[in-house]
């Protein structure tokens, strides 16, 4: 035994004796893994998160949460000798004084950029694949709470600085607390201790941005991940492949090398991104001021859904009984997000209500296989897709050299014309892949060869595929719909009719499929 | 399709194939070589970032293509950094593809779902705790306890009572008063009406007394856009047209809608557009909305000259300015 050896065996020995964890290492080191690139879209969330906490906690030591009037004497000439806030001067002194804090400041933003798509992406793969199903359900509405919280976060961060254009944004999110009805204009005096903008909101925000809202994503993402660890990771279908089982490489070290190291190349590029390229340039935008405003205000964009959908907002008010309520802030703002977000968080429960399905699955679905759903994801995509471009319709106007009318005007009819497009088109594209899947397994591979046969007429010569990649393109189920009786046995009405024919016209829909290539249909064709 | 039409086979997890790396030294060698080269280029990005730390001024600007005018110390601080961290990362995957095991392992899932006996165990464990503490029979106590829990939960409410003072009429009340003089922002000069010319644009406000101090708050509902057209142009009631001045009109500078800074004016169509939300407002008719999702007109300040010939508001805004809230009345 070397000498490295006795050490580590008496560390072991001294942590187990306390611990017991021994039992639990054993257990836990040769976990396996599936992999697949499209497992690494969480982890680059969780790296951005880590990356967020280290840069966040450096620009801590500098940034000063005040929106006490300062005079600026700085590095930065063009602001020498203008009043601003604390916060902002602060920013400054950042990024001009202090050596790598506009590197970390841009790593910061950066990061979370970064973290906000790894999140939407990494969602948009659980939904496609099918991975919210049972027992996967809590996971799913962590991930929504995470999303949520991820785009309050955000919001919140870019703010800090107090400069013209986050300042603005803070008008905004004003605006909509004051358009609440009865409680908005207290809500408003009490969030910014008094008109706006006044001098608490960016101390307040501060205490939220780096304590309370870290708090609730730690609690957060350790619950997310103590129930993958636990539950397993789903894996893709293909040979070998069951609900049953777990087919990957193990924790130790395999996973580890490749997890760690992945954890390095995410911050590398987040390192390079900060050094090159620019974001954020907050002493370009001037300390804010509410009477003064830049053209071409834009959120970050994962807030510019919210400020699209606020733009192309009809100007509806209703003023009776000596009150106002706001349709075109409270619709936009509040109304219409709160039900998408209400939705998706419901939807594995929908969609098991409408299919029946209580079972447990560890296998994803490939998305052609589910065109139901892959339909409804790609339908709320176009929603967000036209909300987020008409966010940006002053930038496009001046781009494409088009008016700011034409492109509001567009997307307040595209909001309800394209999603119902978008779900006609993904729908019969999935049934067509699955054609396609069907006609692969029966009649094999186009080769490309072209034969001429005795009496003259060109063949293309077919190959069969590989038994794999049958299997892969025949494994999934194909469930038939629900079979709900509108009568029961004697002939009554059943209570709840309306909701059972409604659940059974949805499972119909989600049943459509074309019928899979099977043993049965191989043999008939090797007969003829 | 039901179960009893015959499947395609699983033809099971294909065989393992070796790397080169598994069965030619030599490859297993170069691969460990490969890594130790990507460990090294990680440790001279780390190398980089000192250096640039100590010796790169920070007010050093280097023209890069693509990049622009780049501060040199901020760009080869953080292509060190970027550097250091990737090739750790690099070397660790290329470590773990080439040289560690690379057959995949198969494990077997367990149910969720705790067997029977369990379950009634922990319902009888639940029921049994529940009955020792008397919660069904002592119903006093429930009920008692509910009461303190939920007062309890009310006490958050009443303590953050003094994050803010009620809004009262606050929302509604600017500083302008009639004969309040209209100045410069910024500048704080009082203005005659021969100061602006025909199609011209000011941004005011309204003049601090003397040692008088202005908040962002102030400005935040006080900010007013002088414009000034020919007095032909308007297409106003007589009321309105006698808010305004030998063509000059003032208008709230804050945005109806959320309360943006209303700040573009389109000379030739004499709009004005709100930047955040593209709210246009016609000029020539009192701001009424010909655009975008703001549904009230920019409140007028009506306004006129004083003795000295400098502009003064006539009156207060006769509404409140801003966006809307649940007690405005109009």
């Amino acid at each position: 035994m070397t000498a490295r050896e006795r050490i580590a065996g008496n560390v072991a020995n001294y942590v187990d004796e306390r611990t017991g964890a021994a039992k639990w290492m054993k257990k836990n080191l040769t976990k396996v893994f599936p992999d697949h690139w499209s497992f690494l879209l969480g982890e680059i969330a969780l790296y951005s998160f880590i990356i967020l906490l280290l840069s966040g906690t450096f620009l801590t030591f500098w940034f000063d949460p005040s929106q006490r009037e300062v005079i600026y004497e700085g590095n930065y000439e063009p602001l020498e000798g203008l009043k601003m806030s604390a916060a902002y001067a602060s920013t400054l002194h950042i990024s001009f004084e202090v050596r790598g804090g506009l590197l970390m400041r841009q790593i910061h933003h950066w990061a979370a950029l970064i973290f906000m798509a790894a999140i939407v992406v990494h969602l948009m793969r659980v939904y496609f694949t099918g991975a919210f199903r049972k027992p996967r359900e809590f996971n799913w509405i962590i991930g929504v709470g995470l999303l949520t919280l991820g785009i309050v976060e955000g919001f919140l961060g870019y703010s800090l600085p107090d400069d013209l254009l986050s300042g603005t944004g803070i008008r905004i999110a004003e605006a909509i607390i004051q358009a609440l009805p009865v409680v908005g204009s207290y809500l408003a005096f009490f969030a910014f201790g008094g008109a706006f903008p006044g001098e608490a909101f960016i101390p307040r925000i501060y205490t939220v941005h780096v304590l309370l809202l870290p708090g609730a994503f730690l609690a957060l993402i350790t619950v997310h991940l103590m129930l993958v660890w636990y539950q397993k990771h789903t894996q893709y279908p293909g040979p070998g492949r069951t609900e049953k089982n777990v087919v990957g490489y193990p924790l130790l070290p395999v996973y580890m090398a490749k997890a760690g190291g992945f954890f390095f190349i995410v911050f590398g590029v987040t390192a390079f991104l900060g050094a090159v390229a620019s974001i954020n340039p907050i002493w370009l935008y001037g300390p804010y001021t509410p009477g003064q405003i830049s053209a071409g205000s834009q959120p970050d964009w994962y807030m510019g859904w919210l400020d699209g959908l606020v733009r192309m907002s009809p100007p509806l008010e209703t003023h009776a009984f000596g009150h106002t309520i706001s349709w075109n802030i409270l619709i936009p703002g509040l109304i219409v997000p709160g039900i998408l977000f209400t939705g998706m968080a419901l939807y594995p429960f929908i969609e098991s209500w409408i299919t029946g399905d209580k079972r447990e699955h560890h296998l994803l679905d490939r998305p052609r296989n589910a065109p139901n759903r892959t339909a409804l994801g790609v339908m709320s995509l176009t929603f967000m897709l036209v909300a987020l471009i008409n966010g940006g319709n002053d930038i496009i106007a001046t781009t494409f050299h088009l008016t700011i009318n034409q492109i509001m005007w567009f997307s307040r009819i595209a909001i309800f014309v394209l999603p119902p497009i978008a779900f006609v088109i993904t729908k019969r594209l999935c049934l067509s892949l699955q054609r396609a899947d069907r006609e692969l397994v029966l009649h094999g591979r186009e080769t490309g060869r072209l034969v001429m046969m005795p009496h003259g007429e060109f063949v293309e010569v077919h190959e069969p595929i590989s038994a794999e990649k049958a299997w892969l393109l025949t494994q999934h189920e194909q469930n038939p719909a629900l079979a709900l009786e509108e009568h029961d046995s004697s002939g009554v009405r059943r209570p709840k009719a309306l909701k059972n024919k409604l659940r059974a016209r949805m499972s119909k829909a989600h049943a459509v499929a074309v019928p899979k290539a099977t043993a049965e249909d191989l043999k008939q064709i090797e007969h003829h | 399709m039901s179960n009893e039409i015959e499947t395609i086979k699983d033809p099971g997890l294909p065989a393992h194939v070796h790397r080169r790396t598994d069965t030619d030294p030599k490859a297993a060698q170069r691969a460990e070589r490969q890594v130790a080269i990507l460990f090294l280029l990680s440790a001279l990005g780390t190398v980089l970032l000192i250096g640039s730390y100590i010796f790169i001024p920070q007010d050093i600007f280097i023209f890069f293509p693509v990049l622009g005018n780049t501060n040199a110390h901020q760009l080869f601080l953080g292509l060190g950094m970027a550097f250091s961290l990737f090739f750790i990362g690099m070397g660790a995957i290329h470590w773990a593809k080439t040289l560690m095991p690379d057959e995949e392992v198969v494990i077997q899932r367990h149910e969720f779902r705790s067997p029977d006996e369990d379950r009634a165990d922990f319902v009888k464990a639940a029921k049994d705790g529940a009955a020792a503490a008397g919660l069904g029979r002592r119903s006093l106590i429930k009920r008692t306890l509910g009461l303190a829990l939920g007062l309890a939960g009310l006490s958050p409410i009443i303590l953050l009572r003094d994050l803010g003072p009620l809004p009262g009429d606050e929302l509604s009340k600017t500083s302008w008063k009639a004969g309040t003089r209209l100045v410069t922002d910024p500048g704080d000069r009082p203005i005659r009406a021969e100061d602006l010319e025909v199609g011209a644009v000011a941004q005011t406000l309204p003049e601090l007394a003397a040692g008088g101090h202005r908040t962002l708050a102030d400005i935040g509902k006080d900010a007013v856009l002088l414009i000034r057209l020919r007095p032909e142009e308007f297409n106003l009631d007589a009321e309105r047209l006698s808010w305004t001045h030998e063509g000059i009109i003032a208008f709230s500078k804050i945005c109806s809608h959320m309360g943006c800074a209303v700040a573009l004016y389109e000379q030739q169509t004499k709009h004005l557009l709100c930047p955040c939300h593209q709210s246009t407002f016609d000029v020539t008719r009192a701001a009424k909305v010909i655009f975008g999702p703001a549904a009230r007109p920019l409140p007028q300040l009506a306004i006129t000259v004083d003795s000295e010939g400098y502009l003064v508001a006539q009156n207060p805004f006769n509404e409140p300015v801003g966006p809307s809230f649940w007690e405005r009345s109009s």
